[in-house]
């Protein structure tokens, strides 16, 4: 059987422990001794929706921001995916393919690192502000500096998807649509736009789902006010495993239901 | 579509968007050469004085580490994703439909689930952290590129291949060797190519599987969040960034011969925060 042994106990180990986590969100963790007890509880749950508390405003901050991304990627990837896929010549192509694969294979650190520097109070961008006659900007360690760098690091996980889903329509559909008398415009709209939906759909499946996960760009370029999922469950895990484990559950059931959606849209064929 | 009046804007916008990309990339790669210890734009004096430091300082250590790592994971991602795919791809069995299910969840839930699932589990069952935990954070998701790219080209692959192969009389490793292999061949170096890139430059499952001990990453990591050993760290983005040439390249070159699909390549990555 191929199956082998190795595989099985890489799933079991690997779902056993997500069922773990996902049990131990009912735990508590005793105030004095800070041993976790196993009796069942949702205290977890009502201090995260608790009005009281910052976690339903933190979840908002990190949906918001995701969703900004997320918008900002499909603006910026979609016109520069239909010239890759419908207009640039082979040596072009290429060339367009290599400039956008290289940084996403190039550390994610790094380039988090790189809009540090660009951000910072000396840094490029007032350099470059000051040389046209604009006064310093304070960018750095804010909501807005986050947006930034979320785009820029995500943003060929939203070109690839989109340029494959475009390069796949076959010619002759803008032919027939030409043939039935749609201009530009309307071609673009009635044909490419559906079949490139898919497409778009995928690539925000990405730039979604790790801006939701993430918590080193908020630690690396966020601001005191900046606050994600994951750095609350991040400094939560070493020393209230339940609580950390019940906020993780926040972005997987909104992953779920988004990838719910996704599917009807088609998006997995565009994978 | 293709008129002159939508072809010049859209050319315009894509080269904006590609300079976006490509400024800070460059920009970085060019404080390694900065003799200052102060971050600042422009730089004003060059040096390459850092080279030595960083050669000197622990980010050696960090990279070795990362490097060891990075090709036992590839190994296993290697073996083992080759497997479950010609598992799924070939077989009809119980479970099938849930395993190739419960397989693609390491790259769909967020890296910080995953980290705390395998913590959880390492202080569950009393293991202490070492190069292996690391090996083990990686190879959640490593694995699934591999079996990603394998199943896909499996598919497309008709099964009758095999069968003609067997009808002439060839025994299993003829079979694999002169149908399978010429048709997995380049998947799986596309598939160990990505898994390498992912494993190295991986942080978020690292922090929660490998203690004290410090990858490449993790390294960076600890220095800009102290805001220490800025200069070293600008050299070893330098390298960083000098290296990722190389899996381009040769991806690349597998993509054009083979048409892997560059969904795949966006999926695998996926995994990586």
């Amino acid at each position: 059987m191929l199956l082998s042994p190795p595989l099985l106990a890489f799933l079991v180990v690997y779902i056993g422990a997500l069922a773990v986590v996902l049990v131990s969100s009912f735990w508590s963790v005793n105030a004095f001794t800070s041993e976790i007890e196993h009796t069942w509880t949702l205290a977890n749950y009502r201090t995260i929706f608790s009005t009281s508390q910052p976690y339903l405003h933190i979840a908002g901050l990190t949906l918001e921001i995701a969703a900004a991304v997320t918008l900002t990627d499909a603006i910026l990837a979609f016109p520069l995916a239909f010239f890759m896929a419908r207009l640039a010549g082979r040596r072009t192509r290429a060339l367009l393919f290599v400039m956008v694969l290289l940084p996403l294979w190039s550390s994610y650190l790094v380039r988090i690192y790189a809009w540090q520097t660009i951000l910072a109070h000396n840094g490029a961008i007032n350099w470059a502000l000051n040389g046209i006659g604009l006064p310093d900007q304070n960018l750095a360690y804010t909501s807005t500096a986050m947006w930034v760098v979320f785009s820029y690091v995500w943003l060929p996980f939203m070109v690839l998807p989109v340029y494959a889903a475009l390069e796949r329509i076959p010619d002759s559909y803008l032919e027939a649509s030409a043939d039935l008398g749609a201009r530009g415009w309307r071609t673009f709209r009635s044909v490419i736009l559906p079949l490139a939906l898919p497409g778009v759909v995928a690539g925000s499946i990405f730039t979604f789902a790790l801006t939701l996960g993430d918590y080193i760009t908020p630690l690396l370029v966020g601001g005191p006010g900046s606050t994600f999922i994951g750095n609350v469950v991040y400094e939560n895990f070493a020393t209230n495993v339940p609580f950390a484990a019940a906020f993780t559950l926040v972005p997987m059931l909104i992953m779920g239901v988004y990838l719910l959606i996704a599917r009807r849209l088609g998006a997995f064929d565009a994978l | 579509m293709s008129g002159r009046s939508t072809r010049l804007p859209l050319a315009l916008w894509s080269a904006l968007v590609i300079t976006f990309l490509w400024i800070p990339i460059v920009l970085i790669a060019l404080y390694a050469f900065n003799g200052s210890t102060l971050q600042g734009w422009p730089i004003e004096h060059w040096s390459l004085h850092w080279f030595r430091v960083a050669w000197d300082s622990d980010a050696r250590s960090a990279l070795w580490l990362s490097v060891r790592v990075g090709l036992i994971v590839t190994a296993i991602a290697l073996v083992l994703g080759t497997m479950a795919a010609a598992a799924v791809a070939r077989f009809r069995f119980f479970g099938r439909e849930a395993i190739s299910f419960l397989l693609v969840l390491p790259l769909a839930l967020p890296g910080i689930i995953t980290g705390m699932a395998l913590n959880s589990f390492f202080v569950f069952a009393g293991i202490s952290v070492s190069m292996w935990t690391i090996v083990i954070g990686h190879s959640t998701f490593c694995v699934v590129v591999v079996y990603n790219n394998v199943v896909a080209r499996l598919r497309r692959t008709s099964g009758s291949l095999l069968e003609a192969s067997q009808d002439l009389g060839a025994d299993g490793w003829q079979t694999f060797r002169f149908v399978l292999w010429p048709v997995l061949s380049t998947a799986l170096v596309a598939g160990g190519l990505l898994a390498f890139a992912l494993s190295f430059d991986e942080v978020i499952v690292t922090t929660f599987t490998a203690g004290l001990q410090e990858t490449l990453p993790i390294f960076i990591l600890d220095n800009l969040r102290q805001g220490q050993q800025l200069p070293v760290v600008n050299v070893v983005a330098f390298f960083v960034i000098s290296a990722t040439v190389i899996p381009v390249f040769l991806a690349q070159r597998v993509m054009r011969d083979t048409g892997v699909r560059v969904g795949a390549a966006a999926r695998a990555q996926g995994g990586m925060a």
